[in-house]
């Protein structure tokens, strides 16, 4: 029940909305701080930056409230690089309001012979050839070139949460003309729960303004935990080369305010150019394991994050676990030429043919409790299914089994069974 | 791809069917939208009452009195004193498209100010494919400035022929009475500018208050149940219609939109009246999802009608253990079809699904 607005929740909440502007919170008085520590941690704005600056008041409050509630900040953007771009400097200046407060990590696709270059300013780490090299060995098939290249950098994360945006991608503005802050929304979405058994038709039910409408019943309204959020592109949208060739100067302007959950059983093309996920629960189902034969450096010449997505959301569907699509849009910049790309042969949109009924086939064994267990009844179902259809098949389902133990290995502890 | 055309009026194919137990002021402001249109009134509660409609409209209107002289003893199937009455406006028209809307819903404004003709939208979301089948993130692709999305195989983008298109509410939406009771100041002020289909196999609650179909393709199907007077529950009509309308669809390789177009919806009814309706429902529901999610319907059940008395025959066998209510709503679906096939004799032949899109 929302009481009429007076100063004091007012300033809280523009206090929250402003905390970037923000570099001392020790003059508040105490019970202001915790009041303003609990609506930051509601908005999902309680960031590393931010967290220390709640620390560093020194107040046992505080310490007694982050002790409570298990407070683990932990976000982790992930940027492959172009081979086309080795110089990074405008793409993270751009992002740099958003970024700076998040630990990078970034992936020098295996083909790019450049150095890259970085601006100062962010804590990150760098992985070029070498380090991929010395961590992962030659025995493995999985190639870390191209695209698939961030993989890498999912593997390697040790947070919770990992954000992947394209390089050609820029912060977008909202309907209101304000610069969206994609990390927050991505972090609001996987940390709010998703509806996949029912579909509610004002959206996401635990946005600020809605909520389920009357008929959802009310055993279904906790929701599941999500753990895949996909976002969309302003300018040039996610199109395959012959839409896009066939409308050249089509550019997706509409900003559809809604975040959704994608209902289970309900498959969809998982774009790899904004997403975020739970690596903690769904790291391993992220797979770099499908290359086109003519696979190339445009994302309509590839099919890797298509492929990843069916797996992910078979998984999610097994696991009772949920995916979204909506927020946050990114401006993708205008980049190749879609009819130079309808000369190569469209391995990857015949593929989709067989691959779609595949995946609204398949189910997963009850025994399945884990994503590596997942990925493992997955790759042998392609390989009994499609391996005889197309080689490319025989080669994905070996290198999803290769993921596994890769991630067994390099990634850490597995993968927490379905929250 | 093409260039926009105009949208169609038509005109002569689409009735609107309000029902009403007040008065139809809210008709002025909808004239410049609804004026070239055919009305269908049904007219709840008492029927003596006189109701007023606006100059200048082309209307039938039929009163209690009215349906059971044209119904006799099938009138039993349509309800006393709610406004899911409105099902025998479907059940009479013999035009191929309906909409219907509430007598508290008005004109919305879109966020550049402009006055969202419902009526035109709703005819663009029903003469242009659904894609139930893959779900496609940039949501409808027909729309201007939109498409499929990479990755969304090509065998599937005709889409299926759209039977149903769900519009939104601004203002006071469409809770339910605890939800109400939590938030009585919550307004929906988010204009979602999205049509979408809703996948095949996903169940969802449809309102009433601003809905267009297809009643060639799904009529038989809008059955609003046994509500108000009489009966053990009320607010369920449109949520029932819905999930056997969905399940119908899903079957027969038809379409259901929601979004686009939002209607603003002035009157937020009683939350403790409304408690009082829904009690039962709230409970039944939990019952009636999974009932409804594990429906099958076999290769012969090629008809809505067919579809529909079959579900009648899975509610009678299963659901009329968890209230008696069930066992007469299931004869009262069965009745429903009877009236519906003698008012629509043709129809009933022609009602087989028809390959390729409709137009």
């Amino acid at each position: 029940m929302r009481t009429p607005s007076c100063l004091l929740p007012l300033t809280l909440d523009s206090a929250v909305l402003n905390l970037s502007n923000i570099t001392d919170l020790s003059p508040l008085p105490d019970h202001i701080l915790i009041e303003l520590f609990l609506r930051t941690l509601r908005a999902g704005k309680l960031t590393e930056r931010v967290l220390k600056l709640f620390i560093a008041t020194g107040k046992d409050e505080v310490f007694s409230l982050i002790q409570e509630l298990n407070i683990q900040v932990t976000v982790n953007p992930v940027l492959p690089t172009r081979t086309l771009n080795s110089d990074l400097t405008s793409f993270m200046n751009a992002w740099r309001p958003i970024f700076s407060r998040f630990h990078l990590i970034i992936v020098k696709d295996l083909d790019l012979k450049e150095e890259i270059k970085i601006p100062e300013g962010f804590n990150l780490d760098v992985y070029e050839k070498p380090d991929i090299d010395r961590l992962v060995g030659t025995s493995t098939s999985i190639i870390f070139s191209g695209y698939a290249c961030r993989y890498f950098g999912y593997l390697v994360s040790r947070k919770k949460y990992i954000i992947s945006v394209d390089d050609d991608c820029l912060p977008a503005k909202d309907n209101k003309g304000f610069l969206v802050d994609a990390v927050s929304q991505h972090i609001t979405n996987l940390t709010t729960p998703a509806t996949p058994f029912f579909f509610n038709t004002l959206y996401d039910p635990f946005t600020e303004g809605a909520d389920f409408v009357r008929g959802y019943p009310f055993s279904l309204r906790s929701g599941v935990t999500c753990v895949l959020s996909c976002g969309l592109w302003h300018n040039l949208a996610d199109y395959d080369a012959p839409t896009q060739a066939l409308k050249p100067e089509e550019r997706n302007s509409r900003y559809v305010d809604a975040v959704l959950t994608v209902p289970a059983r309900t498959l969809m093309p998982i774009s790899g150019i904004n997403i975020a996920f739970n690596r903690d629960v769904v790291g391993p189902a992220l797979l770099p394991c499908l290359r086109l034969a003519a696979e190339g450096k445009f994302r309509w010449e590839t099919m890797e994050d298509i492929w990843s997505g069916m797996c992910v959301k078979v998984i999610c569907d097994h696991l009772r676990l949920g995916v979204k699509t909506g927020l946050p849009y990114v401006w993708r910049n205008d980049r190749g030429d879609a009819i130079a790309s309808l000369r190569k042969e469209w391995e990857g949109v015949k593929m989709m043919e067989e691959v779609v009924p595949f995946f609204q086939s398949l189910r997963l064994p009850q025994e399945a409790t884990t994503a590596e267990d997942c990925v493992v009844e997955v790759a042998n179902a392609v390989k009994e299914k499609l391996g005889s259809k197309d080689p490319v098949f025989a080669r994905t389902a070996k290198a999803m089994l290769d993921w596994v133990k890769l991630w067994k290995s390099v990634g850490g502890c597995s993968s927490s069974p379905g929250a | 791809m093409a260039t926009v055309s105009p949208t169609p009026l038509l005109k002569d194919e689409l009735d609107i069917v309000i029902p009403t137990i007040r008065n139809l002021d809210f008709l002025e402001m909808w004239r410049p939208f609804f004026q070239p249109y055919h009305l269908i009134i049904v007219q709840d509660g008492d029927p003596s009452k006189a109701i007023k409609v606006p100059e200048g409209f082309d209307y039938e209107l039929y009163n209690r009195n009215d349906i059971n002289r044209i119904l006799g003893p099938k009138a039993s199937c349509i309800s006393f004193k709610d406004s899911a009455c409105r099902c025998f406006g479907y059940m009479i028209s013999k035009k191929k498209y309906i909409y219907t809307i509430d007598d508290d819903c008005f004109v919305a404004k879109d966020p550049s100010g402009k006055d969202i003709n419902a009526l035109e939208q709703h005819i663009k979301n029903l003469l242009c494919p659904s894609t139930p089948f893959f779900f496609n993130t940039l949501y409808d692709p027909y729309r201007d400035g939109a498409d499929f999305v990479r990755g969304y195989p090509f065998s599937l983008r005709e889409g299926v022929p759209t039977a149903v298109s769900h519009g939104l509410w601004l203002n006071i939406p469409d809770y339910d009475a605890p939800t109400q009771l939590v938030k009585p100041l919550e307004r929906n002020k988010r204009y979602v500018d999205a049509i979408m289909t809703i996948p095949k196999g996903t169940l969802f609650p449809m309102c009433g208050m601003n809905l267009a179909f297809n009643r060639e393709l799904i009529g038989p199907a809008m059955y609003f149940g046994l509500m108000g007077d009489g009966q053990p529950i009320g607010r369920y009509d449109d949520m029932w219609a819905g999930w056997c309308t969905k399940v119908i669809c899903d079957h027969l390789g038809l379409g259901v939109k929601t979004g686009l177009p939002y209607i603003w919806h002035s009157k937020a009814s009683n939350p403790f009246v409304n408690l009082k309706k829904e009690y039962k429902g709230i409970y039944w529901q939990e019952e009636l999802i999974p009932f409804f999610q594990s429906v099958t319907l076999t290769k012969d059940c090629t008809t809505v009608q067919k579809c529909y008395i079959e579900i009648s025959k899975q509610v009678k066998a299963k659901l009329g253990k968890v209230d008696d209510y069930f066992n007469k709503l299931a004869d009262a679906m069965v009745t429903w079809i009877e009236a519906w096939d003698e008012l629509n004799p043709s129809a009933a032949k022609s009602a087989e699904l028809p390959n390729g899109a409709t137009k």
